[in-house]
């Protein structure tokens, strides 16, 4: 089976004199889970969005199994925005109904069993919701879906760490041998050992791609301590 | 309850090093079936591909052993059992001893202390 992202010499710029993404190469194959690791401005989101067809590069290949970003390859990825985008005056119900009307691959009982787990209320409206709430559904609603590519910018960031614990479950129970995630997040250590690799990204560009027992092995430290030791401020 | 690793040195080896403690304590009898690695995984809170290389090592072993279709299982060699056991007792006292002399105890006053302590537990 081809990689289920290829990116090549892809580069993003924003203004003449500032590139977010310089060329970056990266290969993820699928079956995976993949921490995806920088500092604020280092280009992780901006490597999200053109993943999701939200940006056009300047220059370079983005290939997502096989294809360039668009109507197909928006039915095989499941995107977690760092915001909602839909209307937050809905009800959870509705958001639901939404979903399984916008996606051919979303499960609603696996959404359903989930809700029920964490004791959030359909009838609820979303907005209504505390943070922390939110951003379970809105988790919920992306891991619902059957997708090859799951792509989560910070997942975790807002909630607590028993819903954290919760959330990293529900992303270990729901992606299929398959199917590989890539995820942005600041709180390394807590996710480190669900992750099999990382990558660093620096100034647009990989700085670093191993599996975490790699990284363990060669410099006998954690994910994390290795993180704030390259990246030092 | 995720299993308590540590976060320096590689996931697997920990995983491995948990279940043989669990065979050894009895959590896991000869012979018995081991939960599925996704369970497994679950119940770690780790990666399922980590878990699955953990328990390959042991399969490598001769710890456990598969059964095409139908799982893993503990092995019922009782005398690779009972030799994991004394490895991973003098492994155990291997590293007591090491601490020992971190304060300055030689093996021979060492022992003498485990000696005066057993005597008084009994």
């Amino acid at each position: 089976m081809n990689p289920i992202l290829e990116c090549k010499g892809l580069s993003k710029k924003y203004t003449d004199a500032f590139y977010a993404l310089d060329n970056l190469d990266l290969t993820l194959e699928r079956g995976q889970i993949v921490g995806l690791l920088g500092p604020n401005g280092s280009g992780k989101t901006t490597l999200i969005k053109l993943i999701n067809d939200a940006l056009i590069p300047t220059s370079g290949t983005i290939l997502i199994d096989g294809k360039e970003p668009g109507v197909e390859t928006k039915k095989i990825v499941s995107y977690l925005p760092d915001r909602a985008y839909f209307d937050p005056s809905m009800k959870v119900k509705d958001i639901l109904s939404y979903f399984a009307d916008f996606y051919d691959n979303f499960i609603m009982e696996r959404a359903a069993h989930m809700l029920e787990d964490l004791d959030i209320d359909v009838n609820a409206r979303f907005k209504n919701l505390s943070k922390g709430t939110q951003e379970k559904v809105q988790l919920i609603l992306v891991m619902s879906r059957d997708a090859a590519l799951y792509v989560l910018d910070e997942p975790i960031g807002g909630v607590d760490p028993a819903a954290r614990d919760y959330i990293l479950k529900t992303i270990l129970t729901n992606y299929n041998d398959n199917a590989t995630v890539l995820l942005s997040t600041h709180l390394i250590g807590d996710i480190e050992n669900v992750l099999d690799r990382v990558v660093f990204i620096r100034q647009g560009r990989v700085s670093l791609n191993a599996t975490v027992d790699e990284i363990r092995m060669q410099q006998r430290k954690s994910v994390d301590a290795l993180f704030r030791e390259v990246f030092k401020c | 309850m995720p299993w308590d690793l540590d976060n320096d040195r590689p996931i697997y080896v920990q995983l491995m090093e948990k279940i043989r403690l669990d065979i050894m304590s009895g959590v896991y009898r000869p012979g018995d079936k081991l939960p599925s690695v996704r369970d497994l995984a679950l119940d770690a809170a780790v990666n399922p591909n980590t878990m699955q290389k953990a328990l390959s090592e042991l399969e490598r072993n001769g710890l456990v052993y598969s059964q095409r279709t139908s799982g893993r299982f503990i092995t019922e060699d009782e005398n690779m059992l009972k030799q994991l056991k004394t490895e991973l007792a003098a492994e155990q006292i291997r590293q007591f001893f090491e601490k020992m002399k971190q304060l300055g105890f030689e093996d021979s006053e060492t022992l003498a202390l485990v000696k005066k302590a057993v005597k008084e537990e009994s």
